[in-house]
């Protein structure tokens, strides 16, 4: 007896525990503080069915703790032989309405759901981007505006932003847990979803679907701003200047340097949509390098200099001559530089 | 060592260590095909456990480097490829292969020349799919293996995966036939369909999920080595394959397995409730129904693991309703088993307590399990901790829970000893604190934006602490299996024999010696009933009355050519594998199918009608 109670007492307070210790996770990333319409509607189903289940767990554990209470065998009891009991058809028909019931409850609602988050007939009226996901990036194209970014994705709060979703190599999937269920993105058809943030903010994505080596480390972020800094952000972005010339001495030589050492083989700046790597136009708004590392000078070189140790299997690795230490650093020093929007992340942030 | 030939008939006396190898490697007895499943499936598990534990640290604290992500994704499909396919199934067809016949009261299996190629088949299957560590790297695309990842990976990793899981899951397909035809045709007088215990039932509709599901796998794997190895383009987008259909076809296959690998512990478990509540089962034939229900529906529902792959609101709903229904026959059995106890008089030794344990884990598998079905809330789960504890829940609560409860229950029946007590309880607690601590706190994880498959997280996202308190669990979890490791060879050397029948048992398994003998019964007993050992018992016998004179009893005889025939693919394999960077490896794939087709044609050539043990020879040995 002591067994089960001790067992029971551990489950529930580490479980209490772990929830006091870390709220319901980190803001911006967890499903349980949802920010946007899919995660609520996720949220909300999550509590039914967890209610109702817990509801089902607890007849069974009370029926269990009672059961090992007064039938178990106790010391010195005599042997006896029970009555040998067949069965009994009305308590049998019972346990097997009760649980129908429950889950005609549990899916009516999830049925409904289901097809309101697939609902895509304000499609056309709202703004679609593109989503492209590659080992180990993701691209934005916002179908339109001629408008490529990559990483992060800004969006307009409180409207619907549907997302035309494809591969370029393996399936990946999309998840903003905060903002909404996740989608996959496979190599042969466009599947598409639509989000809506209700708050500003800069929202942590993942890919959910093991996609090689780095697959942890194919973050992204959405970083959703109010409909008139949005506004802005299109405007600034489509006026982008590919062609500026850097400030400053060294960066105008880490211009020429990333001309000349065929990082444009594979990224653009402005709104050429080659794929092969990141588009760079706005890097320097960017909230991390690379999708993962803390945003400085420091881990842009060491990205510039040797992607592999960052991210392996990436495809940047080797497609471009070797740099040194001060090559990179200039070159850093360009793309901090690229900075054309007067909205930054820190416009989200409140 | 001593000079020794070997008989093969003969029971039981010392021998050397070659001879007992060369007995192992031949035999055809389905109670030594139980063990070399045993061991074969311990094995792998200890193999996998310890892949799990390098999970573990790897995920100890954000950032570790530990493992290189790389090295972590092998280690990851290598832990699900080597749980799910070398050790879970195989520890079960351990249970099946040493207990169903006696519980039918058969004195063999139907095919027990197959049986034994079976195991070698999974052995060797197993072993190439291990050498891929040793040979540049193991395969790396989950367990899963979805295309196009597993279709590019570089290097043979996925090589390995395709040919061993190939070639151990014909092993498994014959293994499973020979069950279903056993039970179809090989049970005692008297024994209908609805006097079978419950294991054995669970055994047969389980037998019949492995005939339907597996050649699904066969094919998918055949698809992805046309396309690794010969350039086929089955799953290649850009040459107008279809990446997706991979998804299909192995949760076709996929889903059924998680009911192949549930089902006959959920058997087991009703006789365990039987057994020590000193009760007959509640609702028999609801139970048996109940379990062909999850069968049936566990063929229905393969697309609920694709609910976020875009197949669309009518596919998702259907799937998810689906998927909901088979709470309901599961929920009748843990009502049942819970009526079964109900009234009864309870012993808790350490067999009962992995029953016991089993119940609230378990439900709480189920209960996640709705939730998961909830497409919505899917979204949200999928590919996130929150399933990985889900599974979890499901397939070390319910299988693992139920290895360990059988082979405490059933060790004197295989080995004729008793496995330690105080050792089993110790198992038993630290496994399952150590179960919870590890798996209850991943629901959160992943809600709480942890994905599935991860190789590291970044700090300060919340999700330290949990994944640190998981570790944590990872490590009781592995101190029980040790104590369980040395119980075993404690009990082989110090164990105490244990006598026929050591827990007033109620089937008939119970009615032979402990071992039982190579023939299993000296006469076949006669069945009167439902728990037939249990109605003699009350009837003041306690023996069971045969059903037979005693006579002639045929055998098969013991062959080598199982192993062989196994062995040849093991070398075919390699072949194929390595013919991709040179064609002269082509030669291997021709001896290794050699060796093999030429094991066939001796076995199809050579008359080999078995022997006799005569009557004579029975009256001698002793009851
Ligand atoms: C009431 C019974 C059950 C229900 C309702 C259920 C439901 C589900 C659902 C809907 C998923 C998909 C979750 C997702 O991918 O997001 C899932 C995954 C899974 N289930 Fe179950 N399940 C049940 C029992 C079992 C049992 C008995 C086993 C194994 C013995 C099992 C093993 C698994 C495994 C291995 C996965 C993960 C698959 C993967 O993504 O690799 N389930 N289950
Ligand atoms: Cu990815």
């Amino acid at each position: 007896m002591k067994g089960w109670m001790g067992k029971f007492r551990a489950l529930t307070l580490f479980g209490s525990l772990a929830l006091i210790l870390s709220g319901c996770g980190q803001e911006n990333l967890s499903a349980l503080i949802p920010k946007g319409y899919g995660a609520e509607k996720s949220l909300d189903l999550i509590i039914l069915t967890a209610v109702i289940m817990l509801f089902v767990l607890i007849i069974v554990m009370i029926l269990y703790v009672t059961v090992l209470v007064r039938f178990r065998k106790k010391k010195g009891q005599k042997d006896f032989i029970p009555k040998q009991v067949e069965g009994n058809k009305t308590l049998e028909t019972i346990w097997t309405v009760i649980p129908i019931v429950l889950l005609i409850i549990i899916a009516v609602p999830t049925v409904t759901a289901t097809f309101d988050l697939a609902d895509q007939s304000e499609a056309s009226k709202s703004l679609n981007v593109e989503v492209t996901g590659n080992q180990y990036w993701w691209h934005f194209n916002y179908e339109g505006e001629e408008i490529q970014t990559s990483q992060d994705l800004y969006i307009p709060t409180g409207e619907r932003v549907y997302l035309n979703m494809k591969s370029s190599d393996v399936i990946h999937s999309f998840w903003v847990p905060a903002i909404s269920g996740k989608m996959d993105v496979n190599p042969e058809n466009e599947n598409t979803m639509f989000i809506e943030a209700y708050e500003e903010g800069v929202y942590y994505g993942k890919c959910a679907e093991l996609c090689g080596p780095s697959h942890a480390l194919m973050d992204f972020k959405i970083i959703a701003v109010s409909p008139e800094e949005f506004d802005q952000w299109v405007e600034d972005m489509k006026n982008v200047d590919p062609e500026a010339v850097a400030e400053g001495e060294t960066a105008q030589q880490g211009q020429a340097l990333f001309q000349e050492s065929n990082c444009m083989g594979c990224h653009a700046i402005g709104s050429s949509p080659v794929q092969v790597g990141p588009n760079l136009t706005n890097f320097g708004e960017r909230t991390q390098v690379a999708g993962i590392l803390d945003y400085n000078k420091e881990n842009l070189i060491s990205w510039i200099m040797d992607p592999e140790s960052i991210k392996p299997g990436n495809k940047m690795t080797g497609k471009y001559p070797d740099l040194s230490e001060e090559e990179a650093s200039k070159i850093a020093d360009y793309l901090m530089q690229l900075k054309p929007s007067s909205i930054t992340p820190e416009d989200a942030g409140k | 060592m001593r000079e020794v030939k070997v008989v093969s008939n003969a029971a039981t006396h010392k021998r050397g260590f070659g001879a007992v190898l060369w007995d192992y490697l031949t035999t055809v007895d389905h109670k030594k095909v139980a063990h070399l499943y045993l061991f074969g499936g311990g094995f792998f598990f200890l193999v996998g456990g310890l892949e799990a534990m390098l999970i573990r640290i790897q995920l100890v604290k954000p950032n570790s480097e530990f493992l290189s992500n790389g090295l972590y994704n092998e280690v990851l499909t290598m832990h699900g490829t080597t749980m799910i396919f070398l050790a879970a199934m195989p520890l079960i067809f351990a249970l099946m292969n040493a207990i169903i016949p006696l519980q039918i009261g058969a004195r063999d299996v139907a095919f027990p020349f197959i049986n034994s190629l079976g195991f070698w088949l999974f052995l060797f299957g197993g072993l190439i799919l291990n050498c891929s560590w040793f040979l540049g790297g193991a395969p790396d695309a989950g367990w899963t293996s979805y295309a196009p990842l597993s279709t590019t990976s570089p290097g043979h990793g996925v090589d390995f995966y395709v040919i061993g899981l190939q070639i151990a899951g014909a092993g498994t397909l014959i293994g499973g036939i020979n069950f279903l035809v056993t039970i179809v045709n090989m049970r005692a007088p008297g024994m209908t369909y609805m006097r079978m215990p419950l294991f054995t039932w669970a055994s047969f509709i389980t037998s019949i999920l492995i005939l339907f599901a597996f050649p699904a796998l066969t094919v998918g794997l055949f698809l992805l080595m046309f396309d690794r190895m010969f350039d086929s383009a089955f799953f290649d987008v850009s040459l107008g394959g279809n990446a997706v259909i991979w998804e299909h076809i192995f949760w076709i296959f996929g889903h059924p397995e998680v009911y192949i690998l549930i089902l006959p512990l959920f058997g087991l478990f009703s006789d365990l409730f039987s057994t020590f509540s000193k009760k007959r089962l509640f609702g028999y034939t609801a139970m048996v129904f109940a379990t062909m229900l999850i069968a049936f529906l566990g063929f229905m529902v393969w697309a609920h693991h694709m609910f976020t792959v875009g197949l669309g609101p009518v596919a998702n709903s259907i799937f998810a309703i689906a998927t909901m229904a088979i709470a309901v026959p599961t929920g009748i059995k843990i009502f049942n088993w819970l009526a079964t106890m109900w009234g009864g008089q309870i012993t808790i030794n350490s067999a009962m307590l992995w029953a016991l344990g089993f119940i609230p884990t378990f439900t709480l598998g189920g209960m996640t399990g709705v939730m998961v079905a909830s497409v919505v809330a899917d979204y949200q789960y999928h590919d996130s901790y929150f399933v990985v504890a889900h599974f979890h829940y499901v397939i070390v609560g319910g299988t693992i829970f139920g290895i360990f409860a059988g082979l405490h229950y059933w060790w004197p029946k295989m080995f004729g000893k008793i496995l330690h007590e105080g050792m089993g309880k110790l198992t038993f607690w630290t496994f399952l604190i150590g179960f919870h601590l590890t798996f209850f706190i991943q629901h959160f994880l992943g809600l709480m934006g942890m994905p599935r498959r991860y190789s590291t997280f970044a700090p300060n996202q919340g999700l330290d602490l949990g994944n640190l308190i998981s570790t944590i669990g990872a490590f009781f979890m592995a101190f029980g299996v040790i104590v369980f490791v040395i119980n075993v060879f404690y009990t082989a050397a110090k164990g105490e024999k244990a006598p026929d029948d050591p827990w007033d048992g109620r089937t008939l398994e119970w009615a032979t010696a402990s071992p039982p003998a190579h023939y299993n019964f000296k006469q076949v007993p006669l069945v009167r009933g439902l728990d037939p050992l249990w109605i003699e018992k009350t009837e003041g016998k306690g023996k069971m009355t045969p059903s037979e004179p005693l006579g002639e009893i045929h055998m098969p005889n013991p062959s080598i050519l199982p192993f062989m025939m196994s062995f040849g693919l093991f070398v075919a394999g390699f072949g194929f594998i390595y013919q991709v960077d040179n064609k002269a490896w082509l030669a291997v794939v021709v001896i290794g199918m050699g060796i093999t087709f030429g094991s066939m044609l001796i076995r199809s050539l050579k008359d080999d009608l078995g022997y006799h043990i005569t009557k004579e020879e029975l009256e001698r040995e002793a009851d």
